[in-house]
């Protein structure tokens, strides 16, 4: 028996990345989860905004970058990617700090658009509050 | 003189507050691993790191700031950069090394 029940589903980051092994694991998940199709959102808050920073170079430290891979998320139909504004802001960082992350739009002859939205925390409650499934990491 | 050690992020844990609180007059600070945060302009923590400086000296690890997209000349003024080579010689010219985990 199939079911296609499609599940509205949020994956929250709150860690740097390299510090912990939280930030890798969790953009593996959602590389894996995009195979089953469902609707994905990711949410990054805290120190989790720092995994977008631009210009991630770790030939020093002698750990993979694996910044350049959230670039991979528009090609598996992950583009709705929320940063919270706050988080930034007490950071010191603006939108122009992160990586220019985009998608295709297929809806719109495939226009090359932002997957990233810089949004409040009012407006990231309200996301949380819509979804079937939140996975923390 | 102590040398103090900080790897968490400000943001998540509170080890670069305790560690201020503790260090005293002259001993050093060194900001490695995600404690690079701290050393970046702009943020909430600045202020508590520039008042430090005014009784410790505070050194960043390049290759970790690097790591995370922060580029040295957007570091708190009268901070050092220091590489793998520095953090060694800091440690060796200090009495003892406290670790703020």
């Amino acid at each position: 028996m199939t079911e296609n029940v499609t599940k509205k589903f949020l994956y929250v980051n709150r860690k740097a990345p390299y510090g912990t092994i939280y930030a890798l694991e969790s953009l593996e998940v959602v590389l894996i989860g995009a195979a089953f199709e469902q609707d994905v959102s990711m949410a990054f808050i805290d120190d989790g905004v720092y995994q977008l920073k631009k210009d991630q170079s770790t030939d020093g430290i002698g750990m993979k970058n694996f910044s350049p891979t959230y670039n991979a998320l528009g090609d598996y139909d992950v583009h709705k990617i929320y940063v919270d504004k706050e988080s930034l802001d007490e950071r010191g960082l603006t939108a122009d700090d992160l990586m220019n992350l985009v998608y295709e739009d297929e809806d719109d002859d495939y226009a090359e658009k932002s997957s990233i939205s810089i949004v409040t925390r009012e407006e990231l409650a309200q996301l949380m509050e819509q979804q079937d499934v939140v996975l923390s990491f | 003189m102590t040398l103090h050690t900080v790897n968490k992020s400000p943001f998540d844990r509170n080890s670069l507050e305790s560690c201020l609180r503790f260090a005293r007059q002259g001993h050093s600070v060194l900001l490695f691993e995600d404690g690079v945060y701290a050393a970046v302009k702009g943020t909430r923590f600045e202020g508590l790191v520039t008042e430090a400086l005014k009784n410790n000296k505070i050194y960043v690890l390049l290759p970790d700031l690097e790591a995370r997209g922060m580029r040295s000349d957007n570091i708190i003024d009268g901070l050092k950069t220091v590489d793998y080579a520095g953090f060694v010689d800091l440690a060796a010219e200090s009495d003892r090394v406290q670790a703020w985990l």
